[in-house]
């Protein structure tokens, strides 16, 4: 079994107003280490043995089609033995 | 003159969209979002509230519901559609509206009677209003910040695309204070703020939402 990691992120230059609010509440907690935060979704998805290209693709679709809109920035990770290491990153215009 | 309006499961408003209809004189025809039957409707209203309790993203599993099959076809050949509040985020997530909405830029959910200028007066939703007109019809959204690309803001206000701007003050972060769009022919409206519940000075702000329902008939009869 492997796990396919998608990573859904707003694109760089869209506001994002709850990544600005755990920027704003982190000082607050008396930690001053973040210059600033964005916020994002992943995304798990669990697979029999090892995927292929032709299987990645498809996520990749899949992704595109569902996991995604015109404003995501999407990353496809591919996890083995918890080492994540970046597959493909997809571009999204339209 | 039969206008649907569909039910996802978790829409809020589709009964207020129904009643909206009928005090135009419409008849109004409720529609399921797992049928992908028509049922010969005219046009078809997408209403607010939170499909698939905005599980994913706002609009997005709803827009692979089997009656949204049908729309999109549909209103790739012309058929007139409204999407209002959840209704605009399926249309964005259909592809048939550019660009997406997210969440206000305050975080708040902002419940509010809102001013707004028409500024496209030549889709069959809009074709009762005069061009400028200042109107007052509620928002009611936690996810209501317009956003796209800056070709495609471009290209909305090069021609004209741009239906209701907010007025007075950008209530959420909506680049270009957009409050609703329209698509390029002009069939397929999407817009955050809630015609259908300012019909009647009764129950709302103003009765100015009415005339959204009032010109789709008039346009429907002028075919």
């Amino acid at each position: 079994m492997a796990t396919i990691i998608v990573e859904v992120m707003l694109k760089p230059e869209i506001l994002d107003p709850q990544g600005q609010a755990v920027a704003s509440a982190l000082p607050r907690l008396g930690f001053n280490f973040a210059k600033s935060v964005r916020q994002g979704k992943r995304f798990e998805i669990v697979v029999d043995g090892e995927p292929t290209h032709a299987q990645l693709a498809e996520v990749e679709a899949a992704a595109e089609k569902l996991l995604s809109n015109p404003v995501s920035k999407l990353t496809l990770l591919r996890s083995k033995s918890n080492a994540y290491w970046s597959c493909h990153l997809s571009r999204f215009t339209r | 003159m039969r206008i649907g309006v569909v039910t996802f499961p978790g829409s809020l408003d589709d009964s207020s969209a129904l009643r909206a209809i009928r005090l135009a004189g419409g008849e109004a025809v409720p529609l399921f979002h797992a049928s992908d039957d028509l049922k010969e409707v005219q046009a078809v209203v997408l209403p607010g509230g939170f499909s698939y309790g905005d599980y994913l993203r706002c609009g997005a599993i709803s827009r692979f519901a089997p009656i949204m099959e049908s729309i999109i076809v549909a209103a790739e050949h012309g058929f007139p559609v409204l999407g209002i509040c959840n209704g605009f985020q399926i249309l964005t997530e259909s592809h048939l509206l550019p660009g997406a909405l997210i969440r206000n830029q305050d975080l708040h959910f902002i419940c509010t009677d809102q001013p707004v200028t028409v500024e496209n007066t030549n889709t069959p939703w809009t074709r009762g209003y005069t061009q400028g007109q200042r109107i007052v019809i509620p928002i009611k959204n936690g996810e209501g910040s317009y956003q796209a690309s800056a070709e495609t803001l471009a290209e909305l206000e090069g021609e004209g695309r741009v239906v209701l701007r907010y007025a007075d003050k950008n209530p959420n972060g909506s680049q270009n204070n957009i409050a609703g769009i329209t698509n390029a022919r002009g069939n397929v409206v999407g817009v955050m703020p809630h015609p259908e519940q300012a019909i009647e000075s009764l129950t709302g702000p103003s009765e100015d939402g009415l005339i959204f329902f009032s010109s789709i008939l008039q346009s429907l009869v002028a075919r």
